[in-house]
């Protein structure tokens, strides 16, 4: 990128700005302040190194999930027949979770009892972009290892409802439509099985990358402005980073819509295999 | 030319055909969805539904291209 080219020595070029801003790092800046978080040495189990210690994207995942917890266990009193205030936006989104996402991919009775899954990886998905977008925090959704960890929720949500219902060899049988010629059968079953690990990974691409594709849009027109070296860009980088942050919020309902619904179309095929 | 040069060719020619790409498979869903609202308009809250979340999974696999230009281009 440019800081090849650059070549500078005593400032970062553009591309080490961006990655610096966009990664998981063990301080956070906020209003002047410099927080060094806590820095944990590495645990080794078993050939596998576990890195527990608190960064950027851990404190965002933690605050995202008091929140949730503050708005859904106290400001929704389950008193009220008709929930006034905020109760009733939240009330609004759970509906529309159940009636549109949850019944009409996994069906009646199995919709209600998926719908609080659903709505926790809404709710979770949402918040977490949502504060991405404030200027001073990062967001926890950019990284690939939370993003891959809600994929993983979701791959072993549909394996196991699959197998309570079918027992373990009866849903792999259903992977492959019944009412096809046999000899077709060598070529969709494999496809199926792949299809089994590249569904989840497809859901936690592309909630990743549309996060930080974003994130990297701004920060790449905000740092022309020190790159050019020159005031008059100003005017044109920061309006068009404006622009782009008010996609990013609407790419932020979207995203955490479509993974939630993608997560109720895998568990409906797993449950309802209806070929 | 040497092997970090031709990376970071490869690279944005590669971003450039995604972006090409995605824009070309969304632009047709937008020109079906919007010739289907001019015929139904009843239809057009549920057309527009359809519409965002085919173009949102057109994203998802111009992203996947993206990601790995990024990729390329910070070796």
């Amino acid at each position: 990128m440019i800081s090849e080219a650059a070549g500078s020595q005593e400032k970062e070029g553009l591309g080490d700005f961006i990655i610096h801003h966009l990664k998981d790092s063990h301080e956070w800046n906020v209003l002047g302040y410099h927080i060094n978080l806590p820095h944990f040495k590495p645990i080794h189990i078993l050939g596998i190194e576990l890195d527990f210690s608190i960064t950027n994207h851990v404190v965002m995942i933690w605050a995202a999930s008091i929140i949730l917890i503050l708005l859904f266990r106290f400001l929704y009193r389950r008193e009220q027949i008709i929930p006034k205030g905020i109760a009733a936006v939240l009330e609004l989104f759970v509906l529309f979770i159940r009636d549109e996402i949850a019944i009409p991919n996994i069906g009646e009775k199995d919709g209600r009892k998926f719908t609080p899954l659903l709505c926790t990886m809404f709710f979770f998905i949402l918040t977490c972009n949502l504060m991405g977008l404030i200027p001073l925090f990062t967001t926890a959704t950019g990284d690939i290892s939370v993003t891959a960890s809600l994929a993983i929720i979701t791959f072993i949500t549909v394996q196991l409802a699959g197998m309570k219902r079918f027992g373990v060899l009866g849903y792999f049988k259903n992977l492959a439509p019944h009412g096809i010629p046999v000899f077709l059968n060598v070529i969709i079953v494999p496809i199926e099985f792949l299809g089994l690990f590249t569904k989840p990974f497809a859901l936690a691409m592309r909630l990743f990358a549309n996060m930080i594709a974003g994130h990297t849009v701004i920060f790449a027109l905000l740092g022309l402005i020190i790159a050019l070296g020159s005031i008059f860009v100003s005017p044109f980088a920061v309006g068009f980073a404006v622009f782009i942050n008010l996609l990013e919020l609407l790419v932020a309902f979207i995203q955490a819509y479509i993974f939630t619904m993608l997560s109720a179309v895998f568990i409906g095929m797993a449950l309802n295999p209806e070929h | 030319m040497s092997d970090l040069a031709l990376a970071y060719l490869a690279a944005g020619f590669g971003a450039a055909f995604v972006a090409l790409a995605a824009a070309l498979g969304i632009g047709r869903i937008g020109s079906s969805a919007m010739e289907g609202t001019a015929r139904q308009p009843e239809a057009a809250n549920a057309i527009r539904t359809s519409m965002i979340i085919s173009a949102a999974l057109i994203e998802g696999i111009a992203f996947f291209g993206l990601v790995i230009c990024f990729l390329l281009s910070l070796k």
